[in-house]
């Protein structure tokens, strides 16, 4: 058997963890799996919730393709990728249902659409399809992290800003600013304000790391 | 690029399919009793939450117990019926039948200020289904309190009938006139008159919802006004 010689946590190998995280993120780079980033950001716990499951879902699917990569036959691939991704999905779906049911209710039907996430068929069809397991699985969570970063981002000021708490714990109402006139603000909730959180990340994060800006 | 046979494409997608389908099937069978667990302990808090005790997951079953001292079935004739489990029947099944083939469970809780009659409500929202629980004092005219849920209303209009603002209206509110007539509840876009006996605020941007909700008070609370009056009076 061959083996391999680089080291499991070589340079190469963190890259495909850390670049998800700023350089290649999926959602602010990329502009992947905005859906799921509008829907279920309005409290902390299920984006964090949302972030762990796709985590679960997109890393064990890398690797279950990675290892697959020489006997899929290339036709059916993509319906082979779908496959393996549904079937994680519902597994997570179900053990949310029997293990965290308040949460697997805030979510509904965004953790079936994990199925339509584009980042996992990209990270699969890109990246698994041609890389062995171990760095399979380091993209897979970095990208999944990357994704979870931004949704708990997002998480955090939409329910500071829209209901005045952080994971439900009243804090502006404890440092007593409705006291003063303070009122939360209700478009918050709404999925519009989602997008213009990420869109001010997407600034943010542009003004900070220049390669990324496009010339133009 | 290596070819594959269409023999080995299809062998592939054969084994496949055989070694998900059995993975998923043996998950379900294994957290399934939790999930029906989960669901039970959900419906225990919400028929709770209508006689106004707050309880947690972990603590429903036992304040279950402890404020449901009775539990029975009934005809639209308002005549226990005997052979039916009221916990396990399905609401949203019954109310499809025609009104005289309906089973309509009964949860009598009891409080320091007296029984309360807790009767399962269902009807439609503006994108899927609505539910809920009513408790009537004693006198079986009086609202004593409501619990509303929903599966997917829009959040911060049709999804506050879940909100304690919109379902507190509703204790002190009776369901029949001074003549002893059935009039339900009104759920009154612009606001119910200040003392209306018989209707509450609908919700500003969820009048589709509100009137689902008025629907569902109407055709529910219909189907036990023989039950409310014989005992009643």
């Amino acid at each position: 058997m061959k083996s391999d010689r680089e080291s499991l946590f070589s340079a190469r190998n963190m890259k495909l963890l850390t670049n998800p995280l700023n350089d290649e993120n999926p959602i602010t780079v990329q502009v992947l799996g905005i859906c799921s980033a509008l829907a279920i950001t309005v409290k902390l716990e299920p984006s964090i919730v949302m972030a762990i499951s796709v985590m679960a879902v997109l890393s064990i699917a890398n690797v279950v393709i990675s290892l697959l990569r020489k006997m899929i036959p290339p036709r059916i691939r993509i319906i082979v990728q779908l496959v393996v991704i549904a079937s994680l999905v519902i597994l997570v779906d179900q053990i949310l249902k029997a293990f965290a049911y308040e949460v697997s209710k805030q979510l509904s039907v965004f953790v079936g659409l994990i199925i339509t996430n584009c980042i996992i068929m990209g990270r699969l069809e890109a990246f698994a399809m041609g890389n062995r397991p171990w760095p399979a699985f380091l993209d897979g969570v970095g990208n999944a992290a990357g994704y979870g970063l931004i949704l708990v981002i997002v998480g955090f000021f939409r329910e500071l800003l829209g209901s005045g708490e952080v994971f439900g714990y009243p804090v502006l109402e404890k440092i007593g600013l409705y006291r003063i006139g303070y009122e939360d603000n209700g478009l918050m909730i709404l999925p519009p304000m989602a997008l213009i959180i990420v869109g001010v990340i997407i600034w943010v994060q542009r003004a900070k790391n220049t390669k990324l800006i496009e010339e133009n | 690029m290596k070819k594959f046979s269409n023999f080995y494409i299809f062998s592939f997608a054969s084994i496949m399919v055989i070694v998900v389908a059995a993975v998923l099937s043996v998950a379900a069978l294994i957290l399934q009793p939790l999930q029906e667990r989960n669901v039970a302990i959900e419906k225990m808090r919400n028929i709770l939450s209508s006689i106004h005790v707050e309880s947690t997951a972990a603590d429903a079953q036992e304040k279950y117990n402890r404020y449901i001292v009775e539990t029975f079935v009934i005809n639209s004739e308002g005549e226990k019926l005997e052979g039916f489990d009221a916990f396990t029947i399905d609401m949203r099944v019954e109310m499809r039948k025609p009104l005289e083939e309906r089973h309509l469970p009964v949860f009598v809780g009891m409080k320091d200020d007296g029984r309360k009659i807790i009767v399962p409500l269902h009807g439609k929202g503006l994108w899927g289904p609505i539910y809920g629980y009513l408790a009537m004092e004693q006198d079986r005219k009086t609202i004593y309190g409501v619990n509303f849920g929903h599966d997917k209303e829009t959040p911060g209009l049709g999804a506050e009938i879940s909100e304690s603002w919109f379902q507190e209206p509703f204790a002190g509110k009776t369901i029949f006139d001074e003549t002893g007539r059935f009039t339900s509840i009104e759920v009154e876009r612009g606001g119910a008159e200040p003392g209306d006996p018989h209707a509450v605020d609908a919700i500003s941007g969820g009048t589709i919802t509100s009137k689902g909700l008025e629907a569902m008070l109407y055709d529910c609370l219909l189907s036990y006004e023989s039950y409310f009056k014989k005992e009643g009076n």
